[in-house]
Parts: C-alpha cells; sequence; structure tokens
C-alpha cells in the first residue's frame, strides 16, 4: 500500500517537471502538442476510490494550469479524463479476481487493452481542452487537425513509455 | 431521502464528476478577471522560482545568440552617437533644449517564461511593482512590438504576447501613415499578424513596414512588421493585409518595457470626456 503512494507521488512529480520544462518547448509545426502528463490519472490503481481520483486529477490539473497561466482550463479536462476512465474501466474489466492492488499498466492488461484504453482517454482530454482553449467555432478546421495530431503524439508517447517500464508478467 | 441517498451513492462517480468540474470551470470562467486567480499563475512564488532555476541553466545555451543581438544592438546605438556625423557648419553651440521633456522611458527585463504554441500566450519578465512595470504598459524589445503587461507581481510580471487570441493594437503602414490595428493572424502561425480596417484610399505595397501608431502604448514608429500578402479577406469598406511579423517570438530574450509619463494624464482625461457626455 506504501509502496503504491510512493511510487505515484513520485510519478505525479515527474511527470509534471516533464511537461512543464520539456514538452512545454516542444510542437510539431504548430499543430502536435503532446500533454503526456495525463499518463499520470491513467496509471491510478484500478482500487482508487472515485473521491481520491477527481481530487487527484483536479490538483494534477490545477499544477499544470499553474505553469501554463491557464487557471481551470487543464483543471477541467482532467477532471472529463477522470469521468471517462471509471466508465471504461466498470465497462472493461471485471472487479473480481484482482490482488495484491493492480494497476492498469501495459504489463498487467497487456497491449490490446491497453492501447485502446490510452487512445480513448486521450482523445476525450484533447478533445475538450482544445475547444475549451479556443473556444470558437470559426477556428475548427485548425481545432480538429491540432486535437487529433496532438493525440496521436500523447498515445505516442505513452506507449513508448508502456513499452519502456514493460515487466513480464508476475502473476501467478 | 433514503432511496435519494441510495441514488446518489450508486451513481456517486457522476455527481463526483459534476461537483469537480464545476468548481474547475469556475475557476477557468473567472480568471478573466485575472486578479482573482493569480495564485495559479506563473507569478507565483513556487513556479516563478522553478522558472527562474530552469531558466538559469538555460541561458548557458543561448549565450552565443545574446551576444549576437547584443552586438547588433550596440552597433545600431554607435550609429546614432554624435560623434558618428560630422558637422558641417563651424559654429556649433549646444541649447540645453526645454521643449522636449523625456516622455517615455524603458525598464529592461528578461524573459523567463514563454510561449508560442497556444491561442493564448503570455510571456513571464523578471521585473515586478518593485521596479515600476504597472499593468496595461507596452512590452518591446529590439527587433519590435511584444504585447502589454496585464498582471504584475512583486518581482515579476505577465505579459500578453500579440500572439494571444484577445491581443490588439493601433498600427499604421510606415509610409502611408493610414491607421488600423493589428492583430494575430487567425491560423495561429506565430510569424504572421494581420492589419485591419485600414482605410480603403490606402495603397500598400508588398513589404511596406508596419510601425505602431501614435494612439497606442508604445511611442509612435516601433516595427511591427512588413506587409507579406494584400489579398486577405476584405472587410467592405476596410483593408486587410497579411503582416510578416518583425519579431520571432520564440527566440524573445530581452524586451523593454515602455513605461509613458502621460499616460495616467491622458487616460483620466479620457475617462472624463465619456463622463460629460
Amino acid at each position: 500500500m506504501s509502496r503504491t503512494i510512493l511510487v505515484n507521488f513520485i510519478r505525479f512529480f515527474a511527470l509534471v517537471f516533464l511537461q512543464v520544462f520539456l514538452l512545454k518547448n516542444l510542437t510539431l509545426y504548430n499543430l502536435s502538442t503532446p500533454y503526456f502528463y495525463i499518463l499520470f490519472i491513467l496509471l491510478l490503481p484500478f482500487e482508487t476510490p472515485n473521491l481520491l481520483l477527481f481530487a487527484l486529477a483536479f490538483i494534477l490539473g490545477i499544477t499544470i494550469d499553474a505553469f501554463y497561466d491557464t487557471p481551470g482550463l487543464h483543471a477541467a479536462s482532467c477532471v472529463l479524463l477522470a469521468f471517462v476512465r471509471i466508465l471504461f474501466i466498470s465497462i472493461t474489466v471485471q472487479k473480481e479476481g484482482f490482488d495484491n492492488e493492480p494497476e492498469p499498466t501495459m504489463s498487467v492488461m497487456g497491449f490490446r487493452w491497453f492501447f485502446t484504453y490510452a487512445l480513448i482517454l486521450t482523445l476525450f482530454h484533447h478533445f475538450f481542452l482544445f475547444n475549451l482553449e479556443v473556444f470558437r467555432f470559426s477556428e475548427i478546421p485548425y481545432t480538429l487537425s491540432r486535437f487529433v495530431l496532438s493525440s496521436i503524439f500523447t498515445v505516442f508517447l505513452m506507449l513508448l513509455t508502456g513499452f519502456l517500464f514493460y515487466r513480464r508478467k508476475e502473476r501467478t | 431521502m433514503r432511496n435519494l441517498l441510495i441514488f446518489i451513492t450508486k451513481y456517486n462517480a457522476f455527481f463526483l464528476f459534476l461537483v469537480f468540474e464545476i468548481a474547475a470551470l469556475t475557476v477557468y470562467v473567472k480568471y478573466n478577471s485575472f486578479q482573482k486567480a493569480t495564485f495559479i499563475s506563473s507569478t507565483s512564488k513556487v513556479t516563478g522560482a522553478l522558472y527562474t532555476q530552469v531558466n538559469g541553466l538555460k541561458d548557458y545555451l543561448r549565450l552565443k545568440e545574446v551576444n549576437d543581438s547584443i552586438a547588433k544592438e550596440n552597433a545600431r546605438l554607435r550609429n546614432q552617437l554624435k560623434s558618428s556625423f560630422y558637422t558641417d557648419t563651424a559654429v556649433k553651440h549646444d541649447v540645453t533644449d526645454s521643449v522636449y521633456k523625456q516622455q517615455y522611458t524603458f525598464i529592461s527585463a528578461k524573459v523567463i517564461n514563454n510561449s508560442v504554441n497556444r491561442a493564448t500566450n503570455y510571456i513571464t519578465i523578471n521585473r515586478g511593482s518593485k521596479q515600476g512595470v504597472a499593468k496595461g504598459m507596452g512590452v518591446i524589445c529590439s527587433s519590435g512590438l511584444v504585447g502589454k503587461v496585464i498582471f504584475v507581481g512583486e518581482h515579476l510580471s505577465v505579459v500578453q504576447s500579440l500572439l494571444h487570441k484577445d491581443s490588439r493594437f493601433s498600427a499604421m503602414l510606415a509610409n502611408g501613415k493610414e491607421i488600423g490595428y493589428i492583430e494575430w493572424s487567425d491560423d495561429l502561425d506565430p510569424h504572421k499578424g494581420i492589419l485591419k480596417d485600414v482605410s480603403n484610399n490606402a495603397q500598400p505595397k508588398l513589404g511596406e513596414q508596419v510601425v505602431t501608431s501614435q494612439y497606442s502604448l508604445f511611442p509612435a514608429g516601433i516595427p511591427v512588421g512588413k506587409v507579406s500578402n494584400l489579398h486577405t479577406r476584405q472587410g467592405g469598406y476596410t483593408l486587410n493585409m497579411e503582416v510578416a511579423l518583425a519579431v520571432d517570438f520564440s527566440k524573445l530574450l530581452y524586451v523593454d518595457v515602455v513605461v509613458n509619463k502621460l499616460a495616467q494624464e491622458q487616460t483620466g482625461l479620457e475617462a472624463q470626456e465619456k463622463k460629460d457626455e
């Protein structure tokens, strides 16, 4: 239990630092910006209580907002992300049959499940984020292309990290 | 009542979602009045300190560019020195001129945080109210117009750059003196602006300089960019044209905050005029 908390704590800071000091400066052709920090919410253990999940998502969003000078924007998107996560997990995963607090990582759940999971959640988050940021109908084609290309970039980074920390199944 | 409680606990995810989402959106909407959310911005203690630290590191990587820009600026200033002009009259007398008093002074500042790739771009600089920066002052750099101060902390300030969907500054064509206003282009290209509402009598040429007008926050004649395309959407009785911006925002290092000594008097008078009407 305490190990899970520690791991998630470190992951929180590592992802925020990575996002704010490296990925913030990274843009491909002014269209594709990765928002990789949402991996933190994706990788929280299955057993996380809903209240804690929403609170963490809100705190993560506000932290990113503080660095991006956009109070509320990322917080709102992250809360939506947390909600979609709950729905997705309740549909695709049956609660029984897990011991020792598993996390929805690629090593535990397999590539196919993780890919769908990351893709769907990222799409929701990015769609909401980009549209809330611009908040105009006149720029829809541009916003949509930013949304699609950024989502691809983010998911790509997530899969890379998934493979990087891939461990053979320890479940017996 | 019991049924209601059961209902809420059964769908607790949805209700929690509503609560948090409303909280986040409230913060987002309130943010338009910037002061209320100051603790969540890059002038706050923690984020400001972190940005300053990381910026110290980045400075080493950029020393060459800084050197170049300073050398260029030096050359330009040297050109303006009296000693680099020759006098063709034999007698020369200096007069202390009491007609001209300084209207603009400049506070030099360093950029510690910057972005160009979002719909709303802000720049954080390392000068604040202690050094005399105030809300609403203009910001320029050696190559041209940068933006406007929108929030001032004690040691840091946030500048809304020209690359912001709400930015709008008065500008004019350098040769014809026709007034219009400059905005960021719709497609979020950081090198492109649009000069709007120029009167139909103007005859702009490709490559003509666009500079700030005398009605702006800035001294007149600060470069904004060059006209790069005349065939943009026209707005009825006025002309719109594309402008290639003079400042490369992604490489911004040092900026100057413009202090207009007469600004207070002007806004005071104009407010009075409105009241009288």
